[in-house]
């Protein structure tokens, strides 16, 4: 049986098609243990794992929270309100000291891109990046990729279009890589003033026109903006985004018939996307929310040295 | 005499000399340049398959004394300047507290006094606590010794301010300095804004940044008449204005950095977000880096600096973000120069002369840059041959933040004389 050959997930990027197929079946086999009426597997009992937050985050770090307990990991949570970073300790000092009380997985959520590469330089411990600045999220395009695959059966040959702040998202650099190395024909839509520099060279092909990016699009994945945005004069206000770029059932005719809307959250209603659209049977955000779960079992799963499982 | 140097092949521009000669010095001065010096030397030394030029100044380093003494002291940036086969270094006003006083520039050259090794030329601030508002007062600054001034690192944004400190500048005859960077289209970058960036979800500074500065100061260098020396110049398009503004006339000169010349913002993702491949200037792109060694070869480039910025392994072994910008460059330099452009043959030994002694001197107005008999004995003796591994754990630089670590090189500096001092030899 396959395993990965990997000692931390840091991004997409350092993973071949047979990583990510081997995750996904994975994540597909662990999903049933949330359907049983006791959800957890002896699979990591005896293991630690950190989770290092210097970010706020509910939704990802219950997420690995969830999984980690139904794998029955022993868990520690270290977050930075609560932690000696504000006391001046740098990061290193704090992966050192974590690292002398023998962790086995360190999952690490940090404003700023590349963190979780030193960590992975300097600690025994496997890294798993939980989103690292504006960088990688690697386990979000994880989450996403199994859901497009449940509902659509196949990763290859779709059109994928991903709309919003490209520029300040984690989230849309991962899935660009993921969705392009399956075979998909991603399309990256925004501003232009939110569109970074060769964006092209993850993968993805790029318009400022958000009809382009939807027509015919089988899988519609709207990104978060930020209000604060306006102030930093990427465009005039929330109104103007809105009716430039928010996803409306308007414009959801463009799209193919059975296509799917996907956000990785929090949305905000009335922004990016209409509340309509965000509460329509076509919208599989919650899908997400339950396969991100899964996914995330199956990482921890496959870098604690196991083998992948039969699908 | 007090010291002579047998047989080693010379090259000074300054007297057209390509030949092996012996070198006679005494009272600190050339006292004799023929192919035999006559007479015994107190001290003689033989460097026959050497190659003996006027000594290198590097005219923008960063001696962190007073203030930051962790990471690097003028006792210790002397010594690795030596090390590196400069005789003297132009070092830059961003201390604590701030070199924009007589009183701190009385300090620096009175601790280079004592350090003995390298000449220390010190940089004045343009504006009062490198604040950009209030002209510092340059010509006390200039009596106790300053050789130019420089808000480097916190440059001049106001052009009412910059326009100013030209016009000020020509009382002294010192040239005004300049780290072009408009403040507000660097905003908040890390590296290059461009495709590595982008795929490292790190903030970009625009190229543009350092552009419209460097187009700024050719402007207001043409209407000034002052001297202006653009620092750490990194791209393609400013390298072009430079040269459009000395063909009609401008006294704009530039220096190059060999880590600009060498590396690109790959080298951010091939390190794995090192951040000793975090400066500033950030590293560009291989245009940029080919017009930079055309510009070395043709002429179009005064300078090679290092723009020297020693940061402790605390300080520097950070997130990208939150590290600050620089590397140490003394000790690597020459040697990189020596392997990567004299070697190849893209830089004649001349060229290296003009690029590392003579035009830094010029522009600076220190009188070296020449092994003319009576010129001050100021000496950089390099071996072309010499096999160096960068071991930063060997520099005499109290700080290791180098991206050249592992790196092998052919050629560099086997012997320094200051004041004719052999200060290092190899």
């Amino acid at each position: 049986m396959a395993s990965l050959s990997h000692k931390d997930l840091l991004g997409i990027e350092q993973l071949s098609v047979e990583d990510i197929q081997l995750i996904l079946d994975t994540a597909e086999a662990l999903r049933e243990v949330a359907a049983r009426p006791v959800k957890k597997v002896p699979t990591l009992r005896g293991k630690t794992v950190v989770n290092l937050f210097f970010e706020p985050s509910t939704r990802t770090r219950s997420s690995f929270e969830l999984a980690e307990k139904r794998l029955s990991a022993d868990i520690l949570n270290f977050s930075a309100s609560t932690s000696s970073v504000t006391k001046g300790e740098t990061l290193l000092d704090t992966a050192h000291n974590l690292e002398a009380m023998s962790p086995d997985i360190i999952v690490i959520r940090h404003q700023s891109a590349g963190a979780p590469h030193l960590l992975g330089r300097e600690c025994r411990a496997s890294i798993v990046n939980a989103g690292d600045g504006m960088h990688e999220h690697p386990t979000q395009a994880l989450l996403d990729g199994l859901t497009v695959r449940t509902i659509k059966g196949r990763l290859d040959g779709l059109k994928v279009a991903i709309i919003g702040d490209v520029a300040h998202s984690r989230v849309v650099r991962s899935d660009t890589i993921l969705f392009s190395r399956m075979g998909a024909d991603v399309w990256v839509c925004g501003p232009p003033t939110l569109l970074p520099w060769e964006f092209e060279k993850l993968g993805a092909r790029t318009t400022p026109h958000m009809e382009e990016a939807m027509d015919g699009a089988d899988v519609i994945m709207m990104l978060r903006v930020q209000h604060e945005r306006q102030n930093e004069a990427f465009f005039p206000s929330a109104r103007e985004y809105a009716s430039l770029y928010g996803l409306t059932r308007e414009r959801m005719r463009s799209a193919k018939k059975g296509a799917i809307v996907m956000h990785p959250g929090p949305i905000n209603r009335g922004v990016e996307i209409e509340s309509e659209v965000a509460d329509a049977d076509y919208s599989v955000i919650l899908n997400q929310v339950s396969n991100g779960v899964a996914a995330r079992m199956a990482v921890l799963y496959l870098l604690s040295g196991n083998s992948g499982l039969e699908p | 005499m007090q010291l002579i140097l047998r047989q080693g092949r010379v090259i000074d521009p300054s007297q057209k000399l390509n030949n092996v000669m012996d070198v006679g010095i005494d009272d600190g001065k050339i006292a004799a340049l023929a192919p035999k010096v006559a007479g015994k030397g107190r001290k003689e030394i033989d460097v026959r398959g050497l190659v003996i030029l006027p000594g290198f100044i590097d005219m923008h380093v960063h001696l962190r004394e007073p203030g930051r003494e962790d990471a690097e002291t003028i006792e210790s940036g002397c010594a690795a300047a030596v090390a590196g086969g400069f005789t003297g270094v132009a070092c830059m006003p961003n201390t604590q507290p701030v070199n924009d006083s007589e009183a701190v520039t009385a300090f620096i050259l009175s601790r280079a006094r004592e350090a003995g090794k390298a000449a220390v030329y010190p940089v004045g601030a343009i504006t009062k606590g490198l604040e950009g508002k209030t002209l510092a007062e340059i010509g006390e600054m200039r009596r106790a010794g300053i050789v130019a001034v420089s808000d480097d690192g916190h440059p001049v944004c106001n052009s009412q301010v910059m326009r100013r400190a030209m016009e000020y500048s020509r009382i002294f005859d010192i040239p005004v300095i300049d780290h072009c960077e408009d403040r507000d289209l660097a905003a908040g970058g890390v590296m290059n804004e461009g495709g590595w960036a982008t795929r490292l979800g790190l903030r970009g500074m625009n190229p543009a940044a350092e552009e419209v500065q460097v187009e700024r100061d050719a402007v207001l260098a043409r209407q000034t008449g002052a001297r202006v020396h653009i620092a750490h110049l990194s791209t393609r398009h400013a390298l072009e204005t430079v040269v459009r503004a000395k063909k009609a006339g401008v006294a704009l000169t530039c220096e190059v950095t060999p880590h600009h010349l060498l590396l690109t913002d790959a080298a951010v993702a091939e390190s794995s977000y090192d951040t000793n491949t975090k400066m500033n200037p950030p590293l560009r792109l291989q245009e940029d880096v080919d017009a930079l060694a055309r510009g070395l070869a043709s002429g179009a480039i005064d300078v090679i600096a290092t723009d020297h910025a020693p940061h402790s392994v605390r300080d520097k072994m950070l997130e990208f973000d939150h590290a600050p910008f620089g590397i140490v460059g003394l000790e690597t330099a020459v040697s990189l120069v020596c392997d990567r452009f004299v070697r190849p043959g893209v830089l004649t030994l001349e060229r290296l002369a003009e690029l590392f002694s003579a035009n830094p001197s010029r522009i600076l107005n220190l009188g070296r840059g020449t092994l003319a008999v009576g010129s001050v004995a100021d000496v950089t003796v390099l071996d072309l041959e010499r096999k160096m591994d960068v071991k930063p754990g060997e520099f005499a630089s109290r700080s290791r933040n180098t991206p050249f670590a592992g790196w092998k090189l052919t050629g560099g500096p086997a012997l320094t004389v200051v004041r004719g001092k052999v200060v290092w030899s190899l």
